[in-house]
């Protein structure tokens, strides 16, 4: 009866002290009291370190290799690009970071200051913290299990000095699991705009991106809308457009509208945004009349939108 | 002192009793002494369970979105042709379960006997799990945290009657996280063939497979190769190759090319 559970659920789960594998952990009465499920001193420090960012928003998907990260990266370019719009880009994909490598900053450094760590600056007005510019090389894996991720990511949001910032936008690994979980509590005092799924037409990705949906549901995350990337791809040499990944179910716009949530836009699939991400480079300044751009303008426009009567509390109460 | 610590890095964690986050908490010294270190039982249980298991082939990527359940599901169907070649199919992506759909298995139901839990066969012999079985809808999200889909994965291991199998595949989410370690060390005694590893061509993915291929050097996994996928695409208009070539030559250094 010594023996330490080999299932503990963890101090702070639902099941502490409750679940089958606790029986027998001297820990057993203290977690099955709620001792564990007192709130964690780092959400109210999260908070105060939040009262300086006016939106922020969660980019998700269910699904892997939609194309969340490409358009986080893409969103902070072109909010950025006015340059009095304050910036911050906050990857917490802890096992796939691609975050510094899209926006060009691979082999940067976090510096750390009186005041926190600080992020990686792209622009004067963007800034970028994830957990790649922690490694010492980009092929150094990161092979951690949830406790240590939840522990980067209260990090991230409690340590990083970001300053005043008009856009907070997360980049997330895909999934409901750890990450999610942890990034929406850490955040659960200090109000999170909403959040921007992304997702392909074909129904093996809208059936993550359902779940994704439902996740949102049970924390009471407002979904600002979908995003339906790799929507169509014009051939480069006779213009003609094919479906490589086909809406079989109907695409994103049928379960938009069966789930009552706004379709923002669809980005079509343009080889040149796969190779700017891959050099670092904003695709906006590549290919600026790519319909792709023209599609993401339009998105972040929306996004813009639905931020923009959405105040915080210090907004409200100083105007 | 009397508080649970909220940073609880597991208590079969190698932090374990070490931690920052363990001072004070009243299962320190226990957690320390290394008593949550002592091999899982389970383990032992799986070994037996995978001794008519002649083959098991782990599918993996370090990048999301790159073709895993894909493959996995082909390669299952490939070995399948061969009505003599028993093949099972272990999908241990908990949240994002894609092998119901691609084996056209959706609404499927496990049942249990008396030997365990049966799988879902799409042929007799082709057997499937998946935690999509487990759902009452597709739809319904899996919102577990790392512990809880370790259990799921064990049981998978040691409560599936699979039966005589000559290849076991298992399909595995992006990363390198909980599902990939809980599927290495609970296999552990049972002795894994190796790892297929799947990437698209662009260096967006290529990074995060070398983090694959050191996770798999790391816990001594050997890998069988690596599959290029989304390789190219022939415009079916104008039947003109689209995309550029594989950058496949940047991994060689990495791994040992296959015989």
């Amino acid at each position: 009866m010594e023996e330490v559970p080999h299932d503990c659920p963890g101090a702070d789960s639902a099941q502490a002290g409750r679940g089958t594998s606790c029986q027998g952990c001297p820990n057993q009465r203290l977690c099955a009291s709620g001792a564990g499920a007192a709130p964690d001193p780092a959400i109210e420090e999260i908070k105060e370190k939040m009262k300086t960012v006016k939106h922020k928003i969660l980019v998700l998907s269910g699904k892997g290799g939609v194309g969340k990260s490409t358009f986080s990266a893409h969103l902070a370019h072109g909010l950025a690009e006015d340059e009095n719009t304050q910036v911050a880009l906050l990857d917490i994909d802890i096992c796939g970071p691609s975050i510094p490598k899209i926006m060009g900053l691979e082999g940067e450094q976090v510096h750390q200051s009186a005041s926190g760590w600080s992020p990686v600056y792209v622009e004067d007005n963007l800034g970028v913290m994830s957990v790649g510019f922690l490694l010492s090389s980009p092929d150094d894996a990161v092979i951690w299990r949830g406790p240590k991720k939840n522990g980067m990511i209260k990090q991230f949001l409690r340590d990083v000095d970001w300053g005043d910032v008009d856009y907070l936008l997360v980049d997330t690994p895909p999934g409901t699991s750890d990450e999610h979980l942890s990034v929406v509590q850490y955040l659960a005092a200090a109000h999170i705009d909403g959040a921007v799924i992304v997702t392909t037409p074909q129904e093996i990705s809208l059936q993550d991106v359902r779940k994704e949906i439902s996740f949102c549901r049970k924390v009471k995350l407002p979904i600002i809308g979908v995003v339906e990337n790799m929507s169509g791809f014009v051939c480069p040499r006779c213009k003609k457009e094919s479906q490589i990944f086909p809406p079989t179910s109907g695409g994103a716009e049928a379960m938009c509208q069966n789930l009552k949530i706004p379709l923002l836009g669809r980005v079509p699939l343009d080889p040149h945004i796969g190779k700017s991400c891959d050099r670092g480079q904003s695709f906006f300044v590549e290919a600026p009349d790519s319909p792709a751009t023209l599609a993401y303008r339009s998105i972040i426009q929306r996004i813009q939108e639905f931020c923009g009567p959405h105040q915080t509390e210090e907004n409200l109460i100083s105007s």
